[in-house]
């Protein structure tokens, strides 16, 4: 008996450690839209990326800056990644030590959706999505750096 | 007042409105796409005036990194297979600046023209002046042009289908339904569409 417990404590310290890793959350197109029109008091950035995007990847330590510096902010990368191989992405946030919530949009009729997230989007990414306390959209597509960031905010505030 | 000042206003707010929310650059279907002259992977160089038997064109903003590019390239051949004979080649034109994606090299396109034995013209857009011109945003993006007289006039733009992942489960096929339509001298059920792409990279002026 005691021979079977002890890898079975390890089965479960190691399964354990993983729930410590950080979140990656799969969903749907809906449940994007919902996250969206939740209401928050905070200006919400919700930036589009994927792990192959090489301008997405560069300019999420900017993201991340904001982030943490401003309290009035929060934000949600919303990965555009194979959904059927989110260990790409789950792998991307360990390694780079992603601070922020991570969600995988994993719905392939783009067209369908597209226009819903904003009709200036022609769909290449980076782009960027935010929403104010009050509901308001604005939204902007390609590269932002630390200065665009805080422009952008500053305008929303 | 006077009626016919009252009618002016109303058309210039008209035209701004349109103007507006229509008013980005490149083309929109209806218009009439230039020509260009590019270099394709075999070295000469690709125009479409030179393809005096096509009745038209799929041109497709691709390049050889983009993984939704990777993920169509069979069935760009496959759309190529189905429409050059009957009068519509695709010509693929990478736009993107080598500087800024070194993977898009000339050198790159030829290599892999010749891995996947692309049945297509290849041709790299190292200006990006055609690609300005035709207002393009990202790879993989379609333009079907269809040539009425000596004009070459936007018919689709946009995504060759709905799936990129697998061509098994799509269940909208964009290109195809826009080719039939043409071909059978109907109106394009869907005009334009959109899709999650690469961004094209531009070159730093």
């Amino acid at each position: 008996m005691r021979t079977l417990l002890i890898p079975l404590i390890f089965i479960f310290l190691s399964s354990y450690s993983n729930l410590e890793a950080p979140v990656m959350k799969v969903i749907s197109f809906d449940e994007f839209e919902a996250m969206t029109k939740a209401k928050s008091d905070k200006i919400r950035i919700f930036n589009f990326w994927a792990t192959w995007c090489a301008p997405c990847v560069k300019e999420m330590p900017d993201f991340e800056k904001v982030n943490a510096d401003d309290p009035s902010v929060e934000l949600y990368f919303i990965s555009m990644d194979d959904g059927r191989k989110p260990e790409r992405v789950t792998n991307f946030i360990e390694k780079r030590g992603i601070e922020a919530p991570v969600y995988l949009l994993d719905d392939v009729d783009f067209n369908s959706w597209i226009d819903k997230v904003s009709e200036k989007w022609s769909g290449a990414i980076p782009a960027t999505l935010f929403v104010t306390p009050d509901g308001k959209r604005h939204f902007h597509e390609g590269v932002m750096d630390h200065a665009a960031l805080k422009s952008t905010l500053g305008q929303l505030k | 007042m006077n009626m016919n000042t009252h009618h002016f206003t109303c058309l210039l707010i008209a035209l701004m409105v349109s103007l507006s929310a229509f008013g980005q650059d490149g083309y929109q279907v209806g218009d009439k796409a230039s020509d260009f002259k590019l270099k394709n992977v075999d070295g000469t160089y690709v125009s479409m005036a030179d393809h005096e038997d096509a009745e038209g064109f799929l041109v497709i903003f691709s390049c050889n990194t983009c993984p939704y590019v990777v993920a169509y390239e069979d069935r760009m051949i496959a759309l190529h297979n189905q429409f050059a004979p009957k009068g519509y080649p695709v010509i693929a034109i990478n736009p993107n600046d080598d500087k800024a994606s070194p993977g898009d090299s000339f050198e790159k396109m030829k290599e892999r023209a010749k891995n996947k034995d692309f049945p297509f013209a290849y041709v790299y857009d190292e200006t990006q002046e055609t690609t300005k011109k035709y207002g393009a945003t990202n790879t993989p993006q379609v333009y079907l042009l269809e040539k009425e007289g000596e004009d070459y006039v936007v018919k689709y733009i946009g995504a060759i289908d709905n799936n990129y992942q697998d061509a098994s489960s799509v269940t909208k096929k964009y290109v195809e339904d826009a080719m039939d339509a043409v071909l059978t001298g109907d109106d394009v059920p869907e005009k334009k569409t959109k899709a999650v792409g690469c961004t094209i990279k531009w070159r730093k002026s």
